[in-house]
């Protein structure tokens, strides 16, 4: 699999990103700037995580009008795996390649902490290789991770098993105190209508060898890996 | 807005925080009226927090070489070799006076300053720490003030991408009026590629990077140097405001040049902004610096040269480059947005030269301008020791005391405000928040780590600053060796009151001399630091409060330390002497209400010989768990390894001990372990053969604490009442 981590003013785990791509697939991902708008051609875009432009003005707002975004919005429509992760969730929504947007954590406050999410979909190269159901940890760290969207929106998501991840605790079970931000109806992460852009707050990047505590995460890489073809 | 002709009356000298016999030195110096702008950057670097006037006599005293050294105090951060070509590169600073005026901004560019100078070394920040201390929870500020700081910390860490890992939180009457906000940050560097403040060479370039000036901070330095009254609300403006977004540019841009090889020397522009850090990297040098203000980046119009000088606009940085490569150095800092100005050049005059709108604002010996500083040998006295303590009873009930101590605002869990912290970006932290030490991995190696810590016990120190200050030392270099690092060097922020004041500079003095004994003793140089005078307020000081930063190194992850109870069966040993020491007890104030007699004394040779061996042990892979002890004693580190691990524990105390001393004092050099079935032999035959005292309490396992005829308590309503305290002091249901 051969993957490019897009990388923004103020982006800040991208090399968290590039480490877990390099160490799961065996090759050094690509690092494409936010003023370009070639992107070499690859099986994986990943819009990490961070502040871009400082999250001034919205999270997320101003890089999705940079060069690259448009790019890659072509490359996703035209199915090439896109994963957003925090900031980069925020980014893909704000950029429209995800529906809904991310808002201030009900708490008010930045939240770093290992969460437990449950895998509600298999349906997607990202959540392959896990079983619906399963009960995985995975830290979070955001301020603004508050999924909202309308009715309609939800109504299609769930409808379509787009949902990808809930927050719930330790036995599965969605409660309030095991949502961090109080999402819409616990929801951690979703796919685009065609399955191939995944956008999540939590940070599969952090919990993938056993330095971190856990290897709960890989199985989203590996799924990857094993699922994307060699673009060259 | 004042004119640099302006008049130099004596309230304009005095408002400078000059005193009249400083500002007769400055007449002398130069032989004329100084102009505005140069009295307003002889205040800048003549004031106690730039000059370090009252302290630089006792600062001398302190070990600052060892042969893992390679920069000592005078840089913006100290070196230290970590093997196979690398350093790591760290220091604490103060930003207390700020962050009372304005919480949020003044911890966050507390932070900004610390990282800046770091980065402006080479090194890439990897952790960052911070030691906090706030006033009594129930006094009217105090919430405030954490939510502020807190968030600020955060704010700026969490943005800029550094991993903030550990540190302390407390409270106490003492801080009402003054907080203290004190901010480490550690980087990594090759060894051969550090960067330092030195200017080398005849007109060279003088190089602004960074964010526009504006008037934000101007004076800052200055009121950082003055006691607060009851109108320190109206020093507002004097607080900066920071830009973690600009600064992580700043960081990136910085790094990129300092790889192209564009760059001779380096400062960071932080407290008195472009006239510390010109001065410092032409005197430094030899040379002279000519500076042309009207080329200085501004985002407000009409600043005059005074406010240029003075101002602490975040996120600058001052560089002497290669002028061959200039054009490549502002390449890379267009494509990071940032600005890039030659504002000035090198001379051999020896001058450091202001000119603005065509004019010479100010023109001084640059030499002098440090060098001359003045210094003080002020009177200082020490106090006298503290009576004896008169007998301290038992507690009524064992268990509700020990659950009285862990839900106490100084010995509560910290969750609610570590968990704003970004702790785990990057993807090394091996070690979270909450554990004796953090520990990070060394970029690039499967096994190599650093471990951190902060920690002073202020009590200790207002009671006797000699034996507070040993045992700040050696409770950081404990706490390293309880992760299994091996204890490198130390930062040190020596936060004090009013040293005009002979018993405030008796207690600097007291301290200064038991850092230096520990330091010696331990072979832990003091590498970095910052000196935090005037910490009063309407006449009344902090407790004394020299933090101590440590650095350890741990060549193999993989036998790391953690505090948490493992297995049940495995043998609770208490390593080091039985507990005695009740005077200045977290037991003693926290139960009985007092606030008295001595503190424990620090055996140095004793703390250094059970570390070390604890040390082996933990390499060895012999004890499963590890706890240093300290504030609570016996009882809370019990406690704290059974609320980490999830299971409890059955102990049962020496028949010939006082239990509540044995439980709850606070002697040093001592740690708590566990040792599973299979390694006990070789443990117990260790200590014998180390001469080191242990002694085996019980056994883990159980869903309960039980110290055997005194308490049982469950694991589960301990944490409760530990997690408790902070989340419902910040919601103002307490």
């Amino acid at each position: 699999m051969k993957a490019a981590v897009v990388v923004f003013p103020g982006s800040n785990r991208e090399r968290d990103m590039i480490a877990a791509l390099e160490q799961i697939s065996g090759r050094r991902p690509d690092v494409v700037w936010h003023a370009d708008t070639e992107l070499p051609k690859v099986d994986l875009i990943v819009v990490p995580g961070g502040f871009s432009y400082g999250d001034y003005l919205r999270s997320g707002a101003i890089a999705a009008r940079a060069p690259i975004m448009r790019t890659i919005a072509e490359r996703a429509a035209a199915g090439v795996a896109v994963l957003g992760v925090c900031n980069g969730f925020q980014i893909l929504c704000e950029a429209g390649l995800l529906p809904g947007v991310l808002m201030r954590n009900a708490g008010l406050r930045f939240v770093c902490k290992e969460v437990h999410l449950r895998v509600e979909t298999t349906a997607s190269p990202f959540t392959a290789d896990y079983e619906a159901g399963d009960v995985i940890r995975c830290p979070v760290a955001h301020g603004d991770g508050n999924y909202r969207c309308d009715d309609e929106t939800f109504r299609r998501l769930t409808g379509d098993e787009r949902i990808a991840f809930r927050y719930v605790d330790a036995t599965g079970a969605r409660t309030p105190a095991a949502n961090p931000n109080g999402s819409l109806d616990d929801i951690a992460g979703i796919l685009s209508e065609a399955r191939n852009v995944l956008g999540m707050m939590p940070h599969p990047e952090n919990l993938i060898e056993p330095l971190h505590g856990g290897t709960d995460c890989r199985p989203l890489f590996e799924s990857l890996v094993e699922r994307l073809g060699v673009a060259a | 807005m004042l004119r640099n002709d302006t008049p130099i009356t004596p309230e304009l000298v005095a408002s400078h925080g000059l005193k009249p016999d400083e500002y007769q030195r400055i007449l002398d110096l130069i032989g004329r009226t100084p102009t505005l702008t140069e009295l307003g950057i002889f205040s800048a670097m003549w004031n106690e927090h730039c000059s370090y006037k009252s302290s630089k006599k006792w600062l001398r005293t302190l070990p600052t070489t060892g042969p893992r050294v390679i920069c000592g105090p005078g840089e913006n951060a100290g070196v230290v070799d970590i093997g196979d070509g690398e350093a790591v590169i760290f220091k604490m600073e103060s930003h207390n006076h700020p962050s009372f005026i304005e919480p949020y901004q003044g911890a966050a560019t507390g932070v900004g300053g610390i990282l800046r100078d770091v980065f402006t070394m080479g090194a890439r920040p990897i952790a960052a720490l911070n030691a906090l201390r706030f006033g009594a929870p129930d006094h009217p500020k105090t919430r405030h003030l954490v939510s502020g700081v807190v968030s600020g910390v955060g704010g700026y860490g969490n943005s800029f991408g550094v991993p903030t890992v550990g540190g302390e939180v407390n409270f106490h009457a003492r801080y009402n009026g003054n907080i203290l906000v004190n901010a480490f940050a550690a980087g990594l560097a090759r060894t051969d590629s550090i960067f330092y403040s030195k200017a080398e060479g005849v007109g060279l370039p003088v190089v602004y990077l960074g964010s526009k000036t504006g008037r934000d901070g101007v004076g800052g330095a200055t009121m950082a140097s003055a006691e607060f009254d009851d109108q320190i609300e109206e020093k507002r403006p004097t607080v900066q405001v920071g830009d973690p977004f600009s600064e992580k540019l700043l960081l990136e841009a910085c790094l990129e040049l300092m790889a192209s090889g564009a760059v001779i020397a380096i400062q960071d522009m932080g407290a008195a902004g472009l006239t510390c850090s010109a001065v410092e990297m032409g005197a430094k040098g030899d040379l002279g610096i000519e500076l042309d203000l009207d080329k200085v980046p501004v985002r407000e119009a009409a600043m005059t040269a005074y406010e240029m000088m003075l101002s602490e606009s975040q996120e600058r940085m001052l560089m002497v480059l290669r002028p061959e490569k200039e054009a490549e150095a502002e390449a890379i800092f267009r494509k990071w947005d940032l600005d890039f100005a030659v504002i000035g050049r090198t001379t051999d005059d020896l001058r450091f030269r202001i000119l603005h709108g065509g004019a010479v604002m100010a023109d001084l010996p640059i030499k002098d301008l440090g060098d001359q500083a003045p210094e003080y040998d002020r009177p200082h006295v020490a106090r006298p020791a503290p009576a004896p303590i008169e007998a301290v009873p038992p507690p009524n009930d064992y268990a509700e005391a020990l659950l009285k101590i862990v839900g106490s605002p100084d010995m509560a869990s910290r969750r609610w405000v570590w968990e704003q912290y970004d702790h785990l970006i990057q993807g090394n932290t091996a070690q979270r928040p909450g554990g004796d030490a953090a520990v990070v991995r060394v970029i690039g190696h499967e096994t190599k780590a650093l471990a951190f810590s902060l920690d002073v016990t202020p009590r200790y120190c207002e009671a006797d600053p000699v034996e507070g200050g040993k045992q700040a030392v050696a409770e950081c270099w404990r706490n390293l060796t309880a992760v299994g690092a091996e204890p490198l060097a130390v930062t040190d922020n020596l936060n004090f009151g009013n040293p005009e004041k002979p018993e405030i500079m008796g207690q600097l003095v007291g301290a200064i001399e038991g850092i230096g004994a520990a330091c010696r003793a331990l072979d832990f140089p003091v590498v970095s630091g910052n000196v935090s005078l005037y910490n009063e307020t309407n006449g009344l000081a902090i407790l004394p409060t020299p933090a101590i930063g440590g650095v350890g190194l741990l060549p193999d992850i993989g036998t790391m330390a953690t505090i948490g109870f493992k297995a049940a069966g495995d043998t609770v040993v208490l390593v080091g002497k039985p507990g005695r020491h009740l005077g200045q007890s977290i037991y003693l104030r926290e139960i009985l209400g007092r606030e008295e007699g001595p503190p424990p004394t620090v055996d140095l040779a004793e703390e250094r010989r059970t570390g070390d061996f604890v040390r082996r042990a933990i390499r060895e892979q012999i004890v499963s768990a590890c706890h240093d002890l300290s504030d609570g004693g016996l009882a809370l580190a019990l406690a704290e390894m059974a609320m980490a691990g999830g299971v409890g524990a059955t102990v049962a105390l020496p028949e010939d001990a006082a239990p509540h001393a044995y439980l709850f004092g606070e002697d040093q050099a001592r740690y708590l372990v566990t040792v599973s079935p299979a390694s006990r032999g070789a443990f117990f035959a260790g200590a014998q053969a180390a001469g080191i005292a242990a002694a085996e309490l019980g056994t883990v396992g159980g869903d309960d604490l039980v110290v055997r005829d005194l308490l049982t308590i469950s694991v589960e309503k301990l944490a409760r009442a530990h997690e408790d305290w902070f989340p419902a002091f910040m919601a103002g249901e307490l």
